[in-house]
């Protein structure tokens, strides 16, 4: 027996993102953002993209280049506070921002990936974020309430990984891991890049961490671009 | 706030660490508690984008680019540090796994009502980690100037703010003062060198449980 290569070509396989799709976009901050996967959808132009990302990269980097582009209606984020032109879009009603939770956007995430539909939490509780939630009462737990967190799933996932094999075994750097991994599983197609692709066998099987079965499309850079280098602020 | 000011309230705040204590510092102010610890000191800090076991800052030259703190700066790990996902990072947050977290605050209520992701029509952030922070760290510290750049108290009986979490903050450290948040209200527990018992009461919108004693200076 052997497993399927599913190397792809980047154009290729970005052209697989229709205009209206949802997209997570794995990485906090730089380290882990698929800058190149991104820099090829703002080239394709698909546009009312919902994006699903921790945070809104900074100005002129990784997903501001969409949202510059005009391509995103919507924006599931944590945190845009390192991105003054997201705000801007904010404020002026050309971009609909859903705050989550950091910790709560990561969970509905893992939880659509693992095929769950929904989990309960007392997080953000007593806060304008739970306004809207249906809120459930444990049964057996005395007076225990929490609100209802729905899986949050996506139709593509772009992820930055480190290194892979060609069936897809995904393994990370340091804090580029983030949410890269829970997205891969939470989309419908996962279209992950890496500079480095290396044989079956190469990446040990205890060292994997997002599992090839979770993984479609795999793009290789040749080299990284100017994006992924430190940010000197 | 002269650097001076800052410094003195960020000193004083590293005293809350206690040896061996699992602690995540919140981005902006509280990030600079770490230069007043000793290099050897024994803590495990945790960063929710995925690292237990953060070391110093490295310049930009040394800098990994796959290894920062939520903040965004360059850091290095210790030895025996570990790298996770977000969601086993807000893991170790939601179980209370974390002895203790510093904030930055928009506003704090004197029964510890904390707002600090969220000012409407100017300024909105989002709130990162900050609500799962403030609602499960064992003890919620938080450190701020005591009031904002238009002399506005940010210590106030009800925060007029939409909230990050109710009833969390254990303890406040300003340019001015150290604060505890009681079950009675805001204990004045210390206040910052140059400023007069007067000067602290002026500058907070609550009000302040006095020492029966001269309160100590830092």
């Amino acid at each position: 027996m052997t497993l399927a290569n599913k190397t792809a070509d980047i154009a290729a396989a970005i052209k697989l993102i229709p205009d209206g799709a949802s997209v997570m976009v794995g990485g906090f901050g730089s380290p882990g953002t698929p800058f190149c996967l991104i820099e090829q959808l703002v080239k394709q132009g698909s546009k009312n993209l919902t994006i699903i990302k921790n945070d809104a990269n900074q100005n002129d980097m990784g997903i501001d280049l969409l949202l510059q582009n005009g391509q995103v209606d919507k924006l599931i984020t944590s945190h845009i506070g390192l991105n003054s032109n997201a705000i801007a879009l904010m404020n002026a009603g050309s971009l609909e921002v859903e705050f989550v939770p950091q910790g709560i956007l990561a969970e509905r995430i893992r939880i659509a990936g693992a095929g769950l539909l929904a989990f309960v939490t007392d997080v953000g509780i007593d806060t304008s974020l739970a306004n809207g939630k249906q809120t459930i009462t444990l049964k057996g737990v005395d007076g225990v309430a929490g609100i209802l967190e729905t899986a949050l799933s996506a139709d593509f996932a772009l992820i930055h990984a480190a290194r892979a094999d060609t069936f897809g075994n995904l393994s990370y750097a340091a804090t580029a891991q983030n949410f890269n991994p829970a997205m891969a599983m939470a989309a419908r197609l996962t279209i992950a890049e890496t500079t480095d692709i290396v044989p079956l066998g190469d990446i040990d099987p205890d060292c994997v961490h997002t599992p090839a079965p979770f993984v479609d499309k795999l793009v290789h850079l040749p080299e990284l671009t100017e994006a992924y280098n430190v940010i000197k602020r | 706030m002269s650097s001076n000011a800052k410094s003195r309230m960020l000193s004083r705040a590293a005293q809350d660490i206690a040896p061996n204590m699992i602690v995540n510092l919140g981005i902006g102010l509280p990030t600079g508690l770490l230069q007043f610890l000793p290099q050897d000191f024994p803590v495990c800090l945790h960063s929710e984008n995925g690292i237990a076991g953060i070391g110093p800052q490295v310049a930009y030259d040394d800098a990994d680019r796959n290894l920062i703190d939520a903040g965004g700066a360059y850091i290095s790990p210790i030895k025996g540090a570990s790298y996770f996902d977000s969601a086993t990072s807000f893991a170790i947050v939601r179980s209370g796994r974390l002895d203790l977290t510093v904030l930055g605050a928009f506003q704090v209520a004197a029964n510890g009502d904390l707002a600090n992701w969220m000012i409407p029509g100017s300024f909105t952030p989002g709130a990162g980690g900050a609500i799962e922070l403030a609602q499960k760290a064992k003890r919620v510290i938080v450190t701020t100037m005591h009031t904002d750049k238009n002399g506005k108290p940010k210590i106030v009986e009800n925060c007029n703010l939409p909230l990050t979490a109710k009833n969390c903050v254990n303890r406040i450290y300003t340019d001015m003062a150290v604060l505890d948040v009681t079950d009675n209200g805001l204990l004045l527990v210390e206040i910052a060198e140059g400023n007069s018992l007067q000067d602290v009461i002026n500058a907070t919108a609550a009000p302040l449980i006095l020492p029966q004693a001269e309160p100590p200076t830092f």
